[in-house]
């Protein structure tokens, strides 16, 4: 017999019992936000989502092949029927802030309008089905996509090469660091460029890349300008020196003005340029980075060319070569022999030294489907202008804010706009707290604490989907919290913020001080565990 | 253009804002022998979306689409029915349109669907702890291995000759260039291989693959035993995820790591990815993993939540002291995943593996009646190889050619072998019919 409700749906809605309810409601719920629990608590055996025939019996003469290794015991998996699992992960969409609903501007991260045709081409037969090890001859249309791609990447940023492979931003800065070191080996110089430079500002993965292949990172300092210190560069530059790992646009939102100069620093001292491509969004269309010298860049596709994030993949991170390290580029590629489209796979006769394979198959195909449709739609003129929107849109904010918050450098910005906490001296609020009111105001806050080099930094990348309105309003939305905070009475306020969210701050130093990283009927406190309770 | 929302007005306007006479003007930090005039010449303007949407159609019409020919391609894609229900939901906006979850309170949806994947990882593998996925299997693979080189703090890593070629080859090339030892056991088409009397006091890990690259199903409990008295890790590899609703789970063979390739559940083919990978490990590995993990812990409220944690392994962190230099995961491929293997449940899975069995016996079984084809396997799971009186690359053209897409020639993958140019590798999922096994056995006795 149902009972009156327990202000947590008769489900396991805490860890710690008896507070699992602070909205008044009976049920725990908010109106359109449904607390949900895990499967694992929600599933009964003998229920199932899909219809699938019957097995042959035993008997109808089929061996069983499994060479006496069966499954003995239940796997655990838990059985709901299709509604209940649209309605589960439904409302669990629905704990998610996303780009489809609002302003998302996460400096460096580049969150920008993903436009649905380019899922549905990616799903079209004949695409979204092809296997990867299909004939070549029934995939001929397949390798004229990626060249396609290809074709408009190494265009928009002026280099000969490009390996398409590399599944992510940071699997590219390996293949175009590994690109180095056989580069290095080539000419006998491996052993002796060990040194890989980097500014303090750089990306974490740089310095992770480079730390893997064995290279010892020595950071660069910035000037007051916030660009590498060239004169400090110059004098780290020596016969140890491998390699610079730069992005540009920095992370600090800005042009390296003495890139050329660098380039050529680099270059004399014998070591590669290696460019972090994750901000080429701010400049496509009117800046090609081989005009600056650099050797080999790795392109975002889920940046610059819009891939979905997807809550935190799959991306894809295809690296561009100058012709000094193009002939390492690791297999596979794509190659055209008369009217036919052909793979030089692992083994293949060619020229060159390919350093080798990165994943299986032929790269992140789903991603450059997107990319390309993308890239389609824009053409090279739209290109040009997502660049320049991009930029002006983040010297609006800058703008609009840097009279109530205080920017850490003078000067333009590309396409994010760099603050650094000074504002907020002597208020009680720090970064994150600023950063957690945003959310109750039904924004996604900046990124936060990078770069490292700048103190409390709140780097804001407003992208080219922005319109001017919704800027409009997001800076008013930051200027009142400004305002609050500035009268100096308010942190509590802040410290408490987010108070409108499906969750209000979590606890992360208990998540690392006891990890709980899978489902277990013991999680649950006694006597709101759904299983048990059926069972009882 | 449609996806830019400001008009030559707000940008006008702006400009006043910011106190500049033009766009130029914010790109002045741009060295000006790096300043293209106008847009990168030789390359097309932009198109409405029916002009993209019809020149796509173009390449898709130039291939031989899965669905419209006998089918039986595996070697580590396999193809599988994908329900509706898996793409809806991957397609929601709240899912495909959200950042990595560094904002706990706006993005538990992802948070705690990576958490269920991570409990569903563990549960399918045997094990204790998995992460929030791998780029796929292929790349989780090598990390295994540099997860096991750091654990053990040996260098030396010892591959099967069963593993799949290309995985192989990633080993080959992330061992010649961040430093280690990788020692390849000869190719295993066999299944025959033994390799617990290499193992000794400096291998840091022995790789197997089960059911292994050429389909063979075997039990590694004796080599995990001998792993462990080495002081070495045993690292096992699922190409085919489907598997494990019927074998008995690598953790019960005693695997200390377990990588699968998660593709056969949510996701299709796509032409290579992307895909998941899926990373299980023991839990005193656990701060050693490679990869996001989800942990659960309690709000400012007391109500349960999910976070990302132990992030001081990663790079954002760690810089050049992280485990991996891996930043991004699999996310959405992984919730793929999860919606998939959710609609499917404890039942749906097992009777999902059951007929994948059964058909691939029922074609290995037409095909050992075709004159000239030798079954090699005694075991498999839904792969096998067979052994053809003439080389498989040229069987598979002249298949191709009749619009029939007959398995995977073993030498695309190992070339410049000839112990393998015979081999053809096939198989059949619950996709597969019996409408499409008997044009296959039929072409075969013409071109054979």
């Amino acid at each position: 017999m149902v009972q009156s409700l327990d202000r947590s749906q008769g489900r396991a809605g805490s860890i710690s019992s008896g507070s699992a309810n602070t909205h008044g409601t009976f049920t725990g719920n908010r109106a359109l936000q449904i607390e949900e629990p895990l499967i694992f608590e929600m599933g009964q055996a003998g229920r199932c989502g899909v219809d699938l025939p019957e097995p042959p019996p035993k008997s109808s003469g089929v061996k069983d092949r499994l060479n006496g290794l069966r499954r003995k015991g239940a796997i655990g998996l838990p059985g709901l029927s299709e509604p209940q699992v649209v309605q589960h992960y439904t409302r669990l969409s629905q704990k998610n802030y996303a780009i489809d609903m609002g302003v998302y501007p996460l400096g460096s991260c580049t969150m920008k309008h993903n436009p649905r045709i380019n899922e549905k081409v990616a799903r079209l037969p004949g695409i979204g089905d092809l296997h990867p090890l299909q004939p070549v001859s029934t995939v001929q249309g397949a390798l004229e996509l990626i060249d396609s791609l290809a074709h408009w990447l190494k265009t928009l940023t002026g280099m000969p090469a490009v390996a398409m492979s590399p599944a992510a931003g940071a699997h590219g800065e390996m293949c175009g660091m590994m690109a180095i070191a056989a580069a290095l080996e080539a000419k006998g110089e491996r052993a002796q460029r060990r040194t890989v430079l980097a500014p303090e500002s750089a990306h974490g993965t740089n310095p992770a890349t480079a730390a893997a292949l064995g290279f010892v990172v020595k950071p660069i300092p910035a000037n007051d300008r916030g660009r590498v210190d060239l004169a400090a560069l110059k004098a780290a530059l020596g016969p140890d020196v491998a390699a610079i790992m730069l992005t540009n646009p920095n992370t600090c939102g800005l042009f390296e003005s003495e890139i050329v100069e660098i380039s050529k620093a680099v270059h004399e001292a014998g070591a590669y340029f290696y460019c972090d491509g994750a901000n080429f969004n701010a400049i496509v269309g009117r800046v090609r980075p081989g005009d600056l010298g650099v050797d080999c860049m790795h392109i975002n596709l889920h940046k610059t060319f819009s891939t979905p994030h997807g809550g935190g993949g799959p991306g894809a991170g295809p690296v561009v070569l100058s012709a000094a390290l193009a002939p390492y580029a690791p297999y596979p590629w794509i190659v055209k022999n008369g009217d036919k489209w052909q793979i030089a796979e692992d083994g293949a006769k060619v020229d060159g030294m390919p350093l080798g394979r990165l994943k299986a198959f032929h790269g992140q195909m789903g991603m450059f489907t997107r990319a390309l449709a993308y890239i389609m739609s824009h053409g090279a003129d739209g290109l040009r202008q997502v660049a320049e929107d991009a930029v002006l849109n983040a010297n609006y904010v800058m703008a609009a804010l840097k009279d109530v918050m205080s920017p850490a450098f003078e000067g333009p910005c590309m396409h994010e706009a760099l603050f650094d906490d000074s504002f907020l001296k002597d208020t009680g609020v720090s970064t994150l707290d600023f950063a957690k009111a945003m959310i109750d105001e039904g924004y996604h806050p900046m990124t936060m604490y990078f770069p490292l080099v700048v103190h409390g930094a709140m780097l804001i990348e407003p992208t080219e989907s922005v319109a001017k309105e919704d800027l409009d309003q997001f800076i008013g939305a930051l200027r009142s919290l400004t305002a609050k905070a500035r009268t100096g009475t308010a942190a509590d306020d802040f410290k408490a913020a987010p108070l409108y969210a499906p969750r209000r701050r979590l606890d992360e130093t208990l998540a690392a001080r006891k990890p709980v990283l899978r489902w277990k009927p013991s999680n649950n406190p006694p006597g709101t565990d759904p299983l048990k309770q059926a069972a009882e | 253009m449609r996806y830019l929302p400001l008009t030559d007005a707000d940008r006008r306007e702006m400009l006043s804002v910011i106190g500049a006479k033009s766009v130029d003007e914010l790109f002045r930090d741009v060295p000006a022998s790096a300043r293209l005039a106008a847009k990168v010449g030789g390359l097309p303007d932009h198109q409405g979306e029916l002009e993209v949407e019809r020149a796509f159609q173009g390449f898709a019409a130039k291939n031989l689409s899965p669905a419209a020919a006998p089918f039986f391609i595996g070697a580590g894609a396999y193809r599988h029915h994908v329900p509706a229900t898996v793409d809806y939901m991957i397609q929601r906006g709240e899912f495909l349109t959200s950042y990595t979850p560094y904002q706990p309170e706006i993005t538990q949806g992802t948070l705690q669907y990576l958490f269920e994947f991570q409990t569903q990882v563990t549960l399918l593998t045997g094990m204790e702890v998995a992460n929030a996925s791998m780029y796929d299997g292929s790349t989780g693979t090598t990390e295994a291995v540099l997860m096991a080189n750091r654990v053990t703090r040996r260098h030396k890593a010892l591959i099967s000759g069963g593993l799949h070629p290309q995985y192989r080859s990633i080993i080959e090339t992330t061992a010649k260039w961040e430093g280690f030892t990788a020692n390849f056991a000869k190719t295993d088409a066999e299944g025959l291989e033994d390799l617990i009397a290499s193992v000794d006091r400096d291998t840091s890990c022995v790789v197997v693959q089960n059911p292994s690259f050429f389909g063979h199903v075997r039990d590694f409990t004796k080599l995990a035993q001998a792993c462990h008295a080495a002081g070495a890790l045993l690292i096992v590899v699922v190409t085919e995820v489907v598997s494990l609703g019927l074998l008995m789970p690598p953790g019960e063979m005693g695997a200390d790591i377990v990588v699968c390739e998660g593709q056969s559940i949510g996701n299709g083919l796509g032409f290579g990815g992307p895909y998941v990978g899926l990373f299980a490990t023991r839990d005193k590995y656990m701060r050693q993993m490679p990869g996001r993990l989800v942990g659960e812990t309690v709000d400012a409220d007391g109500q349960r939540g999910f976070v990302l944690t132990l992030s001081t392994r990663e790079q954002h962190i760690r810089r050049e002291k992280a485990t991996s230099n891996i930043c991004t995961n699999a996310g959405l491929c992984a919730l793929a995943f999860t919606v998939h293997l959710t609609l499917l449940g404890e039942a749906g899975f097992a009777r999902l593996a059951e007929l994948n069995h059964a058909k691939a016996s029922q074609l290995a079984d037409k095909l050992a009646a075709v004159p000239g084809v030798t079954v090699l396997n005694d075991s498999f799971f839904n792969e096998f190889t067979v052994k053809l009186p003439k080389p498989a690359a040229e069987v598979v053209e002249a298949l191709a050619a009749k619009r029939i897409l007959g398995g995977l020639p073993v030498s695309r993958l190992i070339p410049n072998d000839p112990s393998v140019a015979n081999l053809l590798l096939l198989a059949a999922t619950e996709t597969a019919t019996e409408a499409g096994m008997d044009p296959l056995v039929a072409a075969l006795k013409e071109v054979l």
